[in-house]
């Protein structure tokens, strides 16, 4: 650089390229999430709280049902000082193998659900590994397991933080200890949040598990109470097993079709579309070969990029058919009902599981419920429920398909009221679930569905079949109060007959209480008749 | 100035013992029919414009005979209620010799539970179907109204009685300077003295008060009649009568807009929609209408105001609908005009040419011309 060149550049001092690659280096995910944590659902610390209680559930209740325990989950949260809470969740699953204990929660993207598809309610392996890393960058304090596999196993005690530049495990205590429990794992983890009741409360998330998970059971205790409030199980039933299956063609995108090339175990591009895809057969793998100009015969490892682009648009351009929906497992209108049931004080319940549907490849099934009347706040807009694979979804309402569809519907039609462009007003709790091998959330925190054509379809069609069963209630519901009123009116009029007649006429006490008598029979039989 | 009795045919004046029969028979019928076992009806009148006729030569609104039958059922039981228990009201008055103004029979009603009225005009309307159901005067169902009769200054001598001795007071209408005679709520048993040329009928205290502050009734030989708004009962019934008796013709001199003619005039004239059955009496069939007419504000080039949205509705309205406006072809060219222009100017607006013009210009100008009042 010469003098005048600086000069120009005033006394800022250059860059080289030399220079600048000393900086250049790898960004970890996990250091990359720690300075994006709102994505994971960290932006606040009264979300923060939430999000940490919520992703040691959620892990917390697939690992039950995989192992077929009836969940039992005790919560906590302690006020340690300040800003600082401790939250515990322990849950009676079948615990974690020893080796695995700091991989699960010492590094991000660490899991089981990812590589498959399979309906379960953490997908990416991020949830607690990042829960347990904002406790660490808030506090300083490691997150800290105890997990045993069985009654005459040991049970594991580790403090493990996470090693953001890497993005792994740091080990700081590992010993055994005494627990009584049999099985099981618990987490502990202290952060900074804010601890508070309503809206987006851990205890509303907590009631609507409950409902959501009505074979569960769980013991809340909030931070300003000595006993825990105890969810009873509403049912004994464990849902059926999801069942895995591999990708449908059509909702794979180039990317991830790519690294499914590069890494098949096939020789042959043919064998390989059969053998990694659902519902491809030897016929139509050999239509997608022909539609994109590629050998049956082809390495597929060995693609070229616009050979696999070819290959991405010849998928789009045969028909194959629509993936198995067998691996589903709603939560279903029976469970649906005793979950509301035990949770929410109405009147009137009614649910609605649909049959499954398909939205880019990728199987669905959209459930809804509700409740009614009640004690129920008439004059309030109805409390809509979110759920996604029966976790629920307590944020970003008005970006999610759900509210979409339920937006969209006429509920005057039904018997509530309802502004224009907004939720229906009535005492009327909304249940919407949407089940799915992958839900399409429209970010990392998981807070809201994205609205595909087919999805808003099916939750329409769901929404309308309960609002018609609602309109009925509510019809019955409204002529039995206006036959209650008539008989009332009946009570209450006739008799100032009576008193005018007798004023009139001078009529005995008898007299008077003859004519009363008989009109009220008259009226009577004229109402039954009415009907 | 000869004393007459007064001529003119008087409303049904059903004695005391009448009434109470009517009441007793009718309360007898409805009893009759709830120990029969069937449910009781009572007819009434339809009390509504769309309910009468008008015919010139019989000169006021009649009743075209449509009734509506109210029969008791769970829907009708708490009016039935209250109707039957306003008419044991009315016996109990009647019986009595006793009155009650129509919020007395509406406080008088807070006694009644359930049954109570909870704002006047509800039990208004139960009175006024109780008084078409007897076809009588209300009066002698022992209700009165609240409503002045309208206020009288000029050439007039009313004879009325004393109400202890009985014996005749001779009130002279000349002798109230700058105050007036105020119509009683009866006016049957009046008798007058007059030898004015016409009765001239005002619809404000305002317009009423200049007159008579500059004795115009003097100059122009008549009587001033105030009506404030639209004339009550006694009031028609007390020009009716004085018109009747003197062979004297009745100009109306009210504001230019729709409410003074289709409400104020046509009420006086022929009688409302509302106590149809009744009209016969409480009408000035020879009325007519001096202004201000929708010519006068074009003539007289009268300060205006547009016509509100009622005002608009009510004229297009009384167009359509109204069977005295529809039968004078000058009455519907009037009411389009004024839609046409759009405005309307009251009386007070002749005061833009001067706080007297109103006497010394617009009256006798149109006086000396009664052949061109609207009828």
């Amino acid at each position: 650089m010469t003098e005048t060149q600086a000069a120009a550049a005033g006394t800022r001092k250059r860059q080289t390229a030399e220079s600048m690659a000393g900086r250049q280096r790898e960004i970890s995910i996990s250091e990359f999430f720690s300075k994006n944590r709102h994505l994971l659902g960290f932006d606040n610390p009264q979300k923060a709280l939430l999000t940490a209680v919520k992703e040691a559930v959620d892990n917390s209740l697939d690992a039950c049902e995989e192992a077929g325990f009836l969940p039992s989950i005790r919560i906590t949260i302690r006020h340690v000082e300040d800003e600082r809470f401790r939250v515990s969740v322990e849950d009676n699953g079948p615990g974690i193998v020893k080796a695995q204990i700091p991989k699960i929660f010492g590094k991000l993207l660490y899991g089981s659900k990812f590589h498959i598809l399979k309906q379960s309610r953490g997908q990416q392996g991020i949830g607690i590994s990042a829960a347990g890393m904002y406790g660490l960058l808030t506090t300083g304090k490691p997150i800290v397991i105890t997990s045993r596999t069985g009654a005459g196993k040991p049970a594991h005690y580790y403090e493990i933080q996470i090693d953001t530049r890497k993005n792994t495990p740091q080990i700081i205590t590992d010993r055994i200890v005494d627990w009584e429990s049999p099985h099981g794992t618990r987490v502990e983890i202290e952060l900074v949040g804010t601890y508070k009741k309503g809206r987006h409360s851990v205890e509303d998330y907590v009631r609507q598990t409950a409902i959501a998970n009505p074979h569960c059971e769980i013991f809340y205790t909030p931070p300003d109470a000595d006993e825990p409030l105890h969810l009873v199980r509403g049912s004994d039933l464990l849902p059926p097993e999801p069942r895995e299956i591999k990708p449908h063609p059509y909702g794979v995108e180039l990317g991830v079709l790519i690294r499914m090339m590069k890494e098949t175990s096939a020789r042959q591009l043919g064998a390989a579309l059969q053998k990694d895809f659902s519902r491809v057969s030897a016929k139509v793998a050999a239509e997608i070969c022909k539609a994109a100009g590629l050998r049956p015969s082809a390495n597929p490892r060995t693609l070229q990029g616009p050979e696999t682009e070819r290959l991405y648009k010849a998928i789009n351009s045969v028909k194959i058919m629509s993936p198995a929906t067998n691996c589903l497992s709603p939560i279903g209108e029976e469970q649906v009902l005793a979950g509301l049931r035990k949770e929410i004080d109405a009147d009137f319940f009614t649910a609605v599981t649909r049959t499954p549907a398909v939205y880019r490849g990728n199987p669905f099934q959209v459930e809804v419920g509700l409740a009614y009347g009640g004690r129920l706040a008439g004059d309030e807009l109805v409390d809509l429920l979110r759920f996604a694979n029966r976790v629920p979804l307590q944020y970003q309402q008005s970006a999610c398909a759900i509210t979409r569809a339920v937006l969209a519907i006429d509920w005057r039609g039904y018997g509530l009221t309802q502004s224009k462009g907004a939720l229906p007003t009535g005492p009327l709790v909304l249940f919407v679930h949407m089940a799915s091998v992958w839900v399409p959330f429209t970010s990392e925190s998981k807070e809201s569905v994205a609205a595909y054509p087919e999805i808003l379809r099916e939750l329409r069609l769901a929404l309308q079949e309960c609002g018609r069963k609602l309109a009925a209630h509510i019809r019955a519901h409204r002529r039995a109060a206006e036959e209650e009123k008539k008989k009332s009116y009946i009570e209450k009029y006739i008799p100032h007959i009576g008193i005018a007649l007798r004023e009139i006429l001078a009529l005995s006490e008898n007299e008077e209480q003859e004519v009363v008598t008989t009109l009220v029979d008259i009226l009577e039989r004229s109402r039954s008749r009415e009907r | 100035m000869a004393k007459e009795p007064a001529t003119g045919k008087k409303p049904a004046s059903a004695s005391n013992k009448q009434v109470l029969k009517a009441i007793a028979s009718s309360a007898e019928d409805i009893r009759r029919k709830i120990l029969a076992r069937k449910k009781p009806t009572m007819k009434l009148p339809v009390r509504s414009l769309a309910n009468v006729r008008y015919q010139p030569e019989r000169g006021f609104f009649e009743m075209k005979g449509r009734k509506k039958e109210r029969t008791l059922t769970v829907n009708t039981v708490k009016t039935f209620a209250q109707t039957l228990r306003m008419v044991a009201l009315s016996k109990d008055l009647v019986e009595n010799d006793d009155i009650a103004t129509k919020r007395e029979a509406y406080y008088v009603s807070k006694n009644w539970a359930e049954a109570r009225f909870t704002e006047q005009p509800e039990s208004d309307t139960v009175m006024d179907d109780v008084e078409a159901f007897f076809g009588v005067n209300r009066e002698q169902l022992g209700f009165i109204p609240e409503e002045k009769g309208g206020d009288v200054a000029g050439r007039l001598i009313v004879i009325d009685r004393d109400r202890d001795t009985g014996q005749a007071l001779r009130i002279d209408c000349t002798r109230f300077g700058s105050g007036a005679y105020s119509i009683p709520i009866s006016v049957e048993d009046l008798e007058f003295e007059t030898d004015a040329d016409f009765i001239l009928v005002i619809e404000t205290a305002g317009m009423f008060q200049r007159l008579v502050k500059h004795n115009y009734w003097k100059k122009a030989n008549c009587v001033l009649v105030s009506m404030g708004g639209v004339p009550t009962r006694a009031c028609r019934r007390f020009i009716r009568r004085l018109a009747d008796f003197k062979k004297i013709p009745v100009y109306v001199f009210v504001d230019g807009d729709p409410y003074g003619i289709t409400n104020i005039y046509r009420t006086l004239k022929v009688g409302s929609g509302n106590a149809a059955h009744l009209n016969e009496f409480f009408c000035v069939p020879q009325a007519t209408f001096l202004g201000i007419t929708p010519q006068d504000i074009v003539d007289y080039k009268l300060p205006t105001h547009p016509l509100k949205e009622v005002d608009i509705k009510r004229a297009r309205d009384a167009i359509k609908n109204d069977p005295f406006i529809k039968h004078y072809r000058p009455w519907i060219k009037a009411m389009e005009q004024m839609l046409k222009m759009g405005v309307r100017a009251e009386q007070q607006a002749l005061a833009k040419h001067g706080l007297n013009y109103v006497i010394e210009e617009y009256l006798p100008q149109k006086l000396r011309h009664p052949e061109r009042f609207l009828p």
